[in-house]
């Protein structure tokens, strides 16, 4: 039953979903929102796993040596590129409602208003 | 939404979750397993263009044309990070010059190595950047490397010294430049493994300089107007 493993992720999603939901803090559901977000790197290293394979950098091993699938790696650098994108941005929009609102509690911004 | 409300509506939302995820992964292909059809389907491209780093071969060769979208995503995201963090009507901005540290004790020790580690951390980012297509390493990675080191300037002497040796408009320009570069190599030039990553790291390093700055300039310079 090695497909437990698969599991992983959606248990590291929750966790940052629940986080996200239960925040008092901007920063901190900024934080658990990248924890979510990882849960997108693990299932993608999990399915392209495979064993008694190496990494798929061909430079110091024979071409007919087993490798772990590239193209899922290569989709997880995508994805940590745009999850750090996304992070500068609703940190900086964070520190802006910070300034305008002189609160950082989710609760706390219950209206639009300035 | 009351917080007992909000946590009954997550625990439906999670359940559902946790119980749709769970039935897609038992039918998921064995963990380990050989069967990956698209992995290999890359790997001869990869060794017939004679890039060994297969992961650089995928970005900027097979799936360039992916890669300029993710690409113009981090540019939109560092102009949209400046654009929010600008100073506005009712706030001024101090001269670089005014405030030394942020509220952080640095201690020499720290200082020290500061300085030792500014040049080899450099020349780490750009071998990671140049050796990207041989070696595990690109230019996203060296990009975020040589970005974040130039910000040892600031751990280990202090704000003027930082922004002394990284003058805004040349990174701006610099991000801008190579965005443009980047567009023209993955629309004409698709394959060139090398040129592409150090454009990317390029890009990168500038996006990573110019969003710190303008952290820096909202935690140490502005202030509201009194």
């Amino acid at each position: 039953m090695s497909q437990f493993l698969y599991l992983i992720p959606g248990w590291i999603l929750l966790a940052g979903v629940y986080g996200i939901v239960t925040s008092r803090n901007l920063v901190h559901a900024v934080v658990c929102l990248s924890v979510a977000q990882s849960a997108t790197y693990v299932l993608l290293l999990t399915i392209g796993y495979q064993r008694k394979a190496t990494a798929p950098v061909f430079s110091d091993i024979k071409p007919t040596r087993n490798v772990v699938d590239p193209l899922v790696q290569a989709m997880t650098l995508t994805d940590i590129v745009v999850g750090a994108t996304v992070t500068a941005l609703l940190l900086a929009l964070t520190v802006q409602v910070a300034k305008r609102r002189g609160t950082v509690d989710p609760d706390d911004l219950r209206s639009l208003e300035p | 939404m009351s917080r007992r409300a909000r946590l009954l509506v997550l625990a439906f939302g999670g359940c559902g979750l946790a119980l749709l995820f769970a039935l897609a992964a038992f039918r998921l292909p064995d963990f380990g397993g050989t069967s990956h059809p698209y992995g290999q389907r890359t790997l001869p491209n990869a060794i017939a263009h004679h890039t060994p780093n297969v992961i650089s071969s995928i970005n900027f060769d097979q799936r360039a044309f992916d890669t300029l979208g993710e690409e113009l995503i981090l540019m939109a995201s560092a102009l949209a990070a400046v654009l929010i963090l600008r100073t506005v009507r009712a706030e001024q901005e101090d001269a670089a010059g005014k405030h030394a540290y942020g509220p952080a004790q640095v201690f020499d020790a720290l200082r020290i190595t500061g300085y030792a580690l500014l040049p080899v951390t450099i020349m780490t980012g750009v071998y990671i950047v140049a050796h990207g297509y041989l070696s595990p390493g690109g230019g996203f990675q060296g990009g975020v490397v040589l970005g974040s080191a130039i910000h040892l300037v600031y751990l280990s002497g202090d704000y003027p010294a930082l922004a002394r040796i990284r003058p805004i408009p040349m990174f701006e320009a610099g991000e801008a430049l190579a965005a443009g570069a980047f567009v023209a190599l993955a629309l004409a030039f698709a394959g060139q493994v090398t040129a592409m990553n150090a454009v990317v790291g390029l890009e990168v390093g500038s996006a990573v300089v110019l969003t710190l700055a303008k952290f820096f300039e909202q935690a140490l310079l502005v202030r509201k107007d009194t």
